[in-house]
């Protein structure tokens, strides 16, 4: 099971970083949504997956009583896929604005912000 | 208690909640300084608990370490914590006639208060994957607060900031993962005796790289840097200001934290590869601020130049080098984001930061060419400001080792520095407006010029009395040095007495597997 993951993780990574190498920015921030997939499985895979019962305490114990998962790398992953959702809501709005205002999403044209070179002149 | 450890992260925070109930109103940017002050005051009272006390740790919701999160405050972090009250109590006065009530209605100040919970957070965090969270509180803000107003430049500008940031971020979160599957804690005390249990260090050290490089993109060290330029220039003033006196040095800080805590396995590879980024970093960020012609281009190439000495201080691994890098870090954030609050100013009066378009200011307005010498000369190295000092310790401690080529980088840097400052002197002070214009600071009505000038003088005199009397501050960055070298007694207030006896092992899970 850890090595199905590892592998899902390595593809993840290589076609997020393929898309990433593109000029336009839209196909940059698919990659990256990619990425932070496999890096989301990369904590979840290091808590180590058992094939045990819910995280879950029976009434009265102090412990549980068989073996169970790992509850932490799931509150990690969720909390990481809530900041990453976030994040990328926020950057596909900025890019789509981007794309009204400044009309283009290929990243070597965007350059309102860069100093006038001579190719501007 | 531990409330004096809770507080400078409350403070924003409620603070912004109330900045935008009332952002239709002038109610809100006061609520901001009074936040601003409010924090300052907070910091100063943690300060002086650490002073009294040494390192306090704080366990949030009483979950004992290493399972709960903890809040640590070391030397270290209360300076940096106090630091950040300094400068957010100036942009707050200066943001009252800064920033326009479009803005404002927008949520300006709520995004600023929020920004500053993001970056105290990080500094008073002794958690790993609550520095994530922290650093995400502030990026999410720092993004709202770039492109606050949607001009061409900004989104411009934020586009590459975004998407760099990004980038990092994932490198983070990946880099805790593995580090998390190594150790079983999440915890940074814990980390620091858990990492020495690893069977496989190199993998360590593979991991170490990956949070070099996250942390490396957000202190925009080399060759990682390009998104500050790009975009640092764009937004509003005090934004600027802001971003720069605190942003990058969060990752510095960060850098810091990890690289004498937890990854001091194997200095002799880790840190070359810091002294070789260091060395880049100071002469790519100055050799870039020679070739710009815009105020707040040339300084934001400067804050990349100036990161490279302190990333110089943690490189040498050193106490005297570290010593320099705590002074240096404290040093810079009151100075840069003064010289951007001057910026601000000269845009206001000449009608723009282009030098080439701008002049006449020290005719006209004497009173800002002193104080933009002030900064200026402090970040250039001149004795008896701060930023002599710092550079001083820095160089001394590259001496001490025999580093002839590193110090000699670092002089040739503090050189090229002040060839910048005398750039931004020459076109927009000495030679006359190129339009005519005469840039008085009387043009603007006295309310305005007061918000304006109160902090960039009150930042300016912190800049002298750091330098015309160093020798407490010295001696404070020693002994956070001294800290910083010699965690145990930051182990020791986060997971109690004892931690570090040899049969105590490594708490945690990785005291189950070990079992199993």
């Amino acid at each position: 099971m850890e090595l199905l993951i590892a592998v899902m993780v390595g593809v993840l990574v290589a076609t997020g970083a393929y898309l990433m190498l593109a000029r336009n920015v839209l196909r940059f921030l698919f990659g990256m949504i990619l990425i932070s997939n496999a890096a989301n499985l990369i904590i979840f895979v290091s808590g180590r997956l058992t094939p045990a019962s819910p995280p879950l305490i029976p009434e009265g114990a102090d412990a549980p009583l068989v073996e169970v998962a790992n509850a932490l790398p799931q509150a990690l992953v969720l909390t990481a896929i809530v900041i990453g959702f976030g994040l990328f809501a926020f950057a596909l709005t900025l890019v789509y604005r981007g794309y009204q205002s400044l009309g283009t999403l290929m990243s070597d044209e965007m350059r309102v912000a860069e100093p006038k070179g001579e190719a501007d002149q | 208690m531990t409330w004096y450890l809770a507080a400078p992260i409350v403070i924003p925070f409620v603070t912004a909640i109330m900045a935008f109930l009332f952002r239709n109103g002038p109610e809100g940017r006061w609520i901001s300084v009074i936040g601003s002050a409010a924090l300052l005051l907070a910091s100063a009272l943690l300060m002086r608990e650490v002073l009294a006390e040494g390192v306090v740790a704080g366990q949030m919701g009483t979950w004992a370490a290493p399972f709960g999160i903890t809040l640590v405050a070391d030397l270290l972090s209360a300076v940096m914590v106090v630091i950040t009250g300094i400068t957010a109590l100036a942009v707050a006065v200066y943001a009252l006639a800064d920033i326009d009530a479009r803005k404002e209605q927008l949520g300006y100040h709520a995004l600023f208060q929020v920004l500053l919970a993001g970056v105290v957070g990080s500094f008073l965090t002794g958690d790993i994957f609550n520095l994530y969270v922290w650093f995400e509180v502030m990026l999410i803000s720092s993004f709202g607060l770039l492109i606050l107003g949607g001009s061409r430049e900004q989104l411009d500008g934020g586009i590459k900031y975004v998407t760099l940031n990004l980038v990092s971020t994932i490198l983070f979160l990946s880099a805790i993962g593995l580090l998390y599957g190594m150790t079983g804690t999440l915890n940074m005390a814990d980390l620091h005796l858990a990492i020495q249990e690893v069977e496989n260090q190199g993998l360590v050290v593979v991991v170490a790289m990956m949070f070099m490089v996250a942390f490396g993109v957000k202190a925009a060290v080399f060759p990682l840097f390009f998104w500050l330029p790009a975009s640092y220039h764009t937004p509003s003033i005090a934004v600027s200001a802001i971003f720069a006196g605190l942003l990058t040095k969060v990752g510095v800080y960060a850098l810091i934290r990890m690289f004498t805590l937890i990854f001091t396995v194997d200095t002799a590879y880790t840190h070359t590869v810091l002294l070789w980024v260091a060395g880049a970093t100071m002469v790519t960020g100055v050799l870039g601020a020679a070739a710009m012609n815009d105020f707040r281009r040339i300084l934001s190439f400067h804050i990349v130049s100036q990161i490279g000495y302190m990333i110089l201080g943690l490189a040498l691994f050193t106490p005297l080098a570290l010593m320099g890098a705590v002074f240096y870090l404290v040093h810079h954030i009151i100075v840069k984001a003064n010289l951007f609050l001057v910026a601000g100013v000269a845009r206001r009066i000449a009608g723009s930061t282009e030098l080439s378009q701008i002049g006449g200011l020290y005719k006209f307005a004497p009173l800002l060419g002193v104080l933009f010498l002030i900064p200026a000369f402090s970040l250039a190295g001149f004795p008896p400001l701060s930023g002599f000092w710092a550079k001083y310790i820095v160089v001394k401690a590259a001496l001490d080792l025999e580093a002839w080529w590193i110090a000699g980088i670092a002089l040739a840097v503090g050189l090229l520095t002040i060839f910048s400052m005398t750039k931004i002197w020459g076109s927009a002070f000495w030679k006359p407006h190129p339009e005519g214009l005469e840039p008085k600071l009387s043009s603007l009505p006295l309310r305005t010029r007061a918000a304006l000038l109160s902090p960039i003088a009150g930042l300016a005199i912190l800049t002298c009395v750091i330098g015309f009397f160093p020798e407490p501050f010295v001696q404070f960055a020693e002994r956070s040095a001294e800290q910083l070298l010699d965690p145990t007694e930051y182990v020791e207030a986060v997971l109690g007495e004892g931690a570090l006896e040899p049969d105590a092992t490594a708490g945690g899970l990785a005291q189950l597997e070990v079992g199993e």
